[in-house]
C-alpha cells in the first residue's frame, strides 16, 4: 500500500535539485488542454513532455504548462514553445512520439523539428 | 479549470455512486463566485464573462451530459462582493445505467492533469462507490513535501499516479 511517507523520501531525493532550480525556466512548453486538445489526444502528449523532459534532465531549464483553446482546433494537439529572446515555435498534430523527438532535438539540441511545425503541416 | 481561474485556492471534487446507479458529481471551490444574474444565465451557451470570445460551453455541455441520462445540473454561488465565505458549488447528477451515460474515462489521468496545471491549489478528490472508495488530498501531500517542491514535478506526479491507481485497483 502506497503511503504519503514516500513523499518524504522524494523530498530528500529532490532537496539538492531544488536549490539549482530557482530562477530557472527559460524554456516554456505550453500544451493546449482545452476540450478540443484533450479530445485530439493532448493528455498523452502533455505526459510525454513531462516524462521526456525529466528523462533528459532538463527540468531545471524547461517548464511544461497547460493552456486553454488556442483557436486552431483543427490542428490539435497543439504545443507552443517559448524561449527567451526567440520567436515562439508552434507544433501541431502532436503525438507522444513526436513529443519525444521535440524534447531531444529542439529542447536539448536547440534545433526545431521543422516537419512538425504549423507552417509545414497539411490538414 | 474554471475554479482555478476564479482564484480558488481550495477545490473539492467528489464523485459519489450509490447502489441505484445514481452518480453525483460535486465540485466545490472558494473562488470569487458569481452574482445571481451570472448564475441565472450560466446555462446559456452564449453567455460568458470572458472577453476573448462570446461562448461559454462548459456548463451547457455538462448539463447536456447529465440530462441525457435523466439527471440534471445545479449551481450555487456566493460572490465575493456579497459574501465573506464566497465560492461556487456545481452539482451534476447522472444515471449511470442509462444508455446515453458517457463513460467517465481515465479519472486518474484527469486528476493528474488538474494537479499538473495548478500545483499550488489544494485539491481534495474523493470517489466513492458501493464497492470501495478513492481519496486524495494535495494539502496533506504538500505538508509532507514542504513548500519548495512543486506538486507538478515529475517525481511527485509519478507518486500521485501510483497512489490513485493503487486505490482504484482495490475495487
Amino acid at each position: 500500500m502506497k503511503s504519503l511517507s514516500e513523499l518524504a523520501a522524494i523530498r530528500e531525493q529532490m532537496k539538492d535539485k531544488v536549490a539549482i532550480r530557482t530562477g530557472s525556466g527559460d524554456i516554456r512548453v505550453v500544451v493546449g488542454m482545452a476540450t478540443c486538445g484533450i479530445s485530439a489526444g493532448a493528455r498523452p502528449v502533455l505526459n510525454a513532455f513531462v516524462e521526456e523532459v525529466a528523462a533528459a534532465n532538463l527540468t531545471d531549464k524547461v517548464m511544461v504548462t497547460q493552456t486553454g483553446c488556442i483557436g486552431i482546433c483543427q490542428y490539435e494537439p497543439v504545443v507552443e514553445i517559448f524561449e527567451d529572446g526567440k520567436e515562439k515555435t508552434t507544433y501541431v498534430k502532436m503525438t507522444p512520439e513526436k513529443a519525444k523527438r521535440v524534447v531531444e532535438e529542439h529542447l536539448k539540441g536547440g534545433k526545431p523539428v521543422s516537419e512538425y511545425l504549423i507552417g509545414n503541416t497539411k490538414l | 479549470m474554471n475554479s482555478v481561474r476564479a482564484g480558488a485556492k481550495h477545490i473539492e471534487i467528489l464523485l459519489e455512486e450509490d447502489a441505484n446507479a445514481v452518480l453525483t458529481l460535486t465540485i466545490r471551490d472558494d473562488g470569487c463566485g458569481m452574482s445571481k444574474e451570472q448564475v441565472s444565465r450560466l446555462f446559456d451557451p452564449f453567455f460568458t464573462t470572458r472577453k476573448t470570445r462570446g461562448v461559454g460551453l462548459g456548463i451547457p455541455f455538462l448539463q447536456m451530459l447529465a440530462q441525457q441520462t435523466g439527471g440534471n445540473v445545479s449551481v450555487f454561488s456566493k460572490s465575493e462582493q456579497e459574501h465573506a465565505d464566497h465560492g461556487t458549488v456545481v452539482r451534476a447528477v447522472f444515471h449511470t445505467d442509462h444508455i446515453d451515460f458517457i463513460p467517465m474515462g481515465d479519472l486518474t489521468e484527469s486528476v493528474l492533469t488538474l494537479i499538473q496545471g495548478s500545483p499550488d491549489v489544494d485539491f481534495i478528490y474523493r470517489h466513492t462507490t458501493p464497492s470501495g472508495s478513492v481519496t486524495m488530498d494535495t494539502a496533506e501531500m504538500r505538508s509532507v513535501l514542504g513548500d519548495d517542491i512543486s506538486l507538478a514535478s515529475y517525481e511527485v506526479l509519478g507518486f500521485i499516479k501510483a497512489y490513485l491507481q493503487e486505490q482504484y485497483q482495490q475495487f
